[in-house]
């Protein structure tokens, strides 16, 4: 599976995989997207780089270790849930602002961490899934 | 009551695990010393309670609590009379003692801040059990008792003997809190009321109602295992692998005595019945009479004391049984100076354990020179146990044979059990203050010499109390002895008897066991030897039992999972899809869900080709060669269906899938890399056709359920809802989403922990080496093990 073509295409693959998994968590709210979806995504690209070019290398661009990437996402999520407690409101009870950033109105809400926790959790999962299986493999 | 006393008494619930956070730091900062800051939290309760025993002595009760589980109709509620105010006395100012002597007791112990903690929890848990007013306060309290103890007598966790004796504790009072919440659920079913203090205003329709019985033994099950009568007094003396100063305060002082606590509670309303009267006397009696018998075989000082406790226990839950006043008199007698002179006791053969290096009365003599302050406290507080004047002990002893003399033949059989366990106690009381002080200078693994402070304090402090208590006997009647006897009675009673000897049928009697406790104490030799033989020859005991019940448990869970966890995937696969066929069709057969025959739309080619190209993924996987291609084969027929999910509008599905499909892909061939496999598949033919069967009648079961779920009419009320609301409420377009992160949040954050949880599960699998021995069934502990080879 190591052709030529594919490691040199594939750091290129899974960066603009990643930049896409990103937009789709982005827009979940409002187009078909989300962060279970773009959580997927991501992973399929670190499993294409790590196909393509060694386990090693994605581990050193993903900095840490991937199950600790799932569990601070779920730590996000959890604690997003915790933000309307404060105000006297069911635990999980969305929280929306708007924040004005270089002029532009934009919602930020606690369900936007929420998606951005469930991301992450996917993400790790899966990544250090496939990551373990591939580094297996060359034993 | 005012609010702020109120908030005082929440303040006096919850402190002890307020200090049970703090401590470890500070032993950490101040090392043992610690034990005189930690000791003010006790202090500070007992000076708390201190304050009612004035309107408690003029018959006033103090409830107060708050809301809990409002739905439930549950509160947090505390009950103040005669009776919890004496326990709780007792357990904060024993606390206090016991609190100190571990520091020093515990000196330079690597997880001194660790014990602390526990023995505070503990103390909070205690004082919560006796103060609780609901059932459900109650129980979660006397549970919580159950579990710090068992990591108290855990706490020298490297030594096999103390987990195991850990762990029959927790087995043993475990289950009887399982029973006790039994029994009070039936309680709370037959009157309806929720709390002590309804019950015992509610009065007599307990005793009457046909489940009277059942609450009964149910609520026997949980004092019994709790206060170790026979035949469940077994955990009791192995309990003494756990440090002395738990010993001392748990398993004499006080949580043993929560069992005695549950029955002197209960009886004003379940008492004064037959069963009651018959089954407490004489279970108690048995544990007496058992437990001084096991005593006398015993060298360890330790354990001379803690059988010497079970028949305490056995003589308190006998006297509370018996049914007369006096005998209620006699018990509350009995347990307060037992608190006393038990507590100092075990206290002193710490003290001479950690001075002399050893606690086996035979390897001990003449170490009262040495320890002149401990002698004295032993010798005080056995004075006491042996029941002479002028001791509180003393006034107990002549209640007891003052309540037991007039009560017929029962009564008098009673009477001679209650002679014969206290003279034997009186031996065995005597020859723990005694035996290792007088006599010979003996050689002992360290040079004794008095301990710090902190080691004697304790015990001389209860010893003395023991006198001064039966000096002052009409204060600490007033204050303590009338109102809780009052309490345990269920009407005023006024307890008078003091120091000064009357003559009468009591004090002969008194006499009488004094005389044969001397001789006891002399021929102790010779009945330890006696004993010794006889349980030699019985051969077998509770605690035997206890062993091979375990082991039962373990051997038959054991077959239980090589049966159900064979370790066979295609065993665990096969079992899995014919559960899930039956459950699709039974349901469906049974209640004649099965659906009509659907009409065929008409379908645009674009559908039909999708159709086509599932058809084919799937007929490629049947007949492919090896089983790569019938991996990537499934992927297209996945892929076909994602297409139709976006023909079909519902791109957010389609789009999941495809990710997963691929994924999929992807993982399940890394995972056929790694397995070894053979490339082709190689399954016998009735193998192969058993396989197919389940696929079949599984996919046939899916396609028709999914069809008569589309028969049914529609029911678009969430439908309509999310539509409706996703915009307005929740300030997005995408419904799909907007119920994944924010209507059904608190399920999809259950979700993704499962996700974490289950890559974390595989990632341990993946990681498993290939040579690695495959687990096994669980192993016996050594412990049973060796008593098996034996």
């Amino acid at each position: 599976m190591r052709t030529l073509i594919f490691r040199t295409i594939a750091p290129y693959l899974a960066s603009l995989m990643v930049l896409f998994s990103v937009f789709v968590l982005l827009r979940g709210h409002n187009e078909p997207g989300g962060g279970f979806i773009g959580g997927l995504i991501a992973a399929s690209a670190f499993a294409i780089y790590g196909i393509a070019c060694g386990v090693a290398p994605v581990r050193r661009a993903l900095y840490f270790h991937p199950m600790a990437i799932s569990g601070f996402g779920l730590l996000v999520s959890g604690l997003s849930g915790v933000v309307s407690l404060f105000k006297d409101m069911p635990f999980l009870t969305g929280q929306w602002a708007e924040v004005h950033i270089l002029g532009l109105a934009v919602d930020i809400s606690t369900i936007l961490f929420f998606d951005i926790g469930v991301y992450l959790v996917v993400v790790g999962a899966i990544t250090s899934i496939a990551l373990a299986l591939e580094e297996r493999e060359h034993v | 009551m005012a609010a702020d006393g109120q908030w005082l008494t929440f303040l006096a619930l919850i402190l002890p695990f307020l200090g049970a956070a703090a401590a470890p730091l500070l032993v950490r900062a101040m090392g043992h010393n610690a034990a005189w800051v930690l000791a003010l939290v006790p202090g500070f309760i007992f000076y708390h309670f201190t304050g009612f025993l004035q309107p408690v002595a003029a018959g006033e009760t103090i409830s107060g609590g708050y809301a809990w589980i409002e739905s439930l109709d549950t509160d947090f509620s505390w009950y103040i009379d005669g009776l919890s105010l004496t326990f709780a006395l007792l357990i904060s100012g024993i606390g206090t003692l016991i609190v100190l002597y571990s520091g020093g007791y515990l000196k330079g112990h690597a997880h001194h801040g660790r014990f602390f903690s526990f023995i505070l929890m503990f103390m909070g848990a205690m004082q919560g059990l006796v103060l609780a007013d609901s059932f459900l306060t109650l129980f979660v309290f006397w549970e919580l008792t159950s579990i710090t103890s068992f990591l108290l007598i855990g706490f020298d966790h490297g030594r096999e003997a103390s987990r195991r004796a850990a762990l029959q504790a927790l087995v043993v009072t475990g289950l009887g809190g399982l029973s006790l919440l039994a029994g009070l659920l039936v309680i709370g079913g037959i009157t309806g009321t929720a709390s002590l203090s309804a019950l015992l205003a509610e009065g007599e329709s307990l005793r009457g109602a046909p489940l009277y019985m059942a609450a009964l033994l149910l609520v026997l099950g949980g004092a019994f295992t709790k206060s170790a009568q026979f035949p469940f007094h077994f955990w009791l003396p192995n309990a003494m692998e756990a440090p002395t100063p738990v010993s001392a305060y748990l398993h004499s002082a006080t949580m043993v005595k929560a069992g005695v606590y549950l029955v002197m509670r209960l009886n004003p309303v379940m008492g004064d019945t037959l069963a009651w009267e018959t089954i407490l006397p004489a279970f108690g009696g048995a544990t007496l009479l058992v437990g001084t018998l096991l005593g006398v075989r015993q060298t360890d000082l330790k354990l001379m004391l803690a059988y010497t406790t079970v028949a305490s226990l056995g003589l308190l839950v006998m006297l509370t049984g018996f049914g007369s006043k006096v005998a209620v008199e006699a018990a509350v007698l009995y347990l307060v100076a037992h608190s006393m002179f038990k507590g100092a006791l075990f206290m002193v053969a710490g003290a001479i354990d950690h001075e002399a290096g050893t606690r086996d009365i035979t390897h001990l003599g003449g170490i009262g020179r040495a320890m002149p302050i401990t002698f004295a406290a032993a010798v005080l507080a056995a004075l006491s146990m042996g029941g002479l004047p002028p001791f509180f002990g003393f006034l107990a002893k002549e209640e007891i044979y003052a309540g037991l003399a007039h009560g017929g033949s029962w009564g008098a059989a009673l009477t001679a059990v209650a002679i014969a366990g206290n003279a034997l106690m009186f031996a065995l009381g005597f020859a723990v203050a005694l035996k290792p002080f007088t006599g010979e200078r003996v050689r002992t693994p360290k040079t004794p010499h008095e301990g710090p402070v902190l080691l004697w304090i304790g015990p001389a402090v209860l010893a003395a109390s023991g006198l001064l208590s039966a000096l002052a006997s009409g204060l600490s009647h007033r204050f303590i002895s009338s109102p809780m006897a009052s309490a345990v009675a269920g009407e005023p009673v006024s307890v008078s008897i003091s120091v000064v000897p009357h003559v009468g049928a009591p004090l002969l009697l008194s006499a009488l066991t004094v005389a044969l406790g001397i001789a006891a104490y002399l021929a102790l030799e010779r009945g330890r030897a006696a004993m010794a033989a006889v349980l030699e020859a019985i051969g077998w005991g509770p605690d035997r039992g206890f062993d091979q019940a375990v082991r039962g448990t373990v051997i038959a869970s054991a077959a239980v999972t090589r049966f159900v966890q064979n370790g066979r995937l295609d065993v665990y696969m096969t079992v899995t899809f014919i559960i899930l066929a039956a459950a699709l069709f039974v349901p469906m057969i049974a209640f004649g869900e099965l659906p009509a025959v659907p009409e065929l739309p008409l379908l645009p080619f674009y559908e039909v080709a999708v159709l086509a190209i599932a058809f084919i993924g799937l007929g490629a996987v049947l007949w492919a060669r090896d089983r790569l291609t019938a991996i990537v084969s499934l992927g297209i027929q996945g892929f076909a269906v994602a297409v139709l999910f976006m023909l079909l509008g519902a791109p957010d599905l389609s789009f999941t899938q495809f990710m997963v499909e691929t994924l999929s892909v992807v993982i399940l061939a890394l995972v056929m890399t790694r397995l070894h496999l053979s490339p082709a598949d190689h399954r016998p033919t009735d193998q192969k056709l058993l396989d197919t069967s389940v696929a079949v009648v599984c996919g046939a079961g899916l396609g028709l359920m999914l069809l008569r779920v589309v028969q049914v009419p529609f029911d678009g009320t969430l439908s309509a809802f999310f539509a409706e609301n996703a915009r307005v409420i929740a300030h997005g377009r995408n419904i799909v989403n907007v119920i994944i992160v924010d209507f059904r949040g608190l399920d999809t954050l259950g979700e993704i922990a499962v996700v974490m949880i289950a890559g974390l599960a595989i990632l341990a699998l993946v990681r498993i080496r290939p040579g690695a021995a495959p687990a096994r069934a669980p192993k016996l502990p050594k412990a049973v093990e060796e008593k098996l080879e034996a």
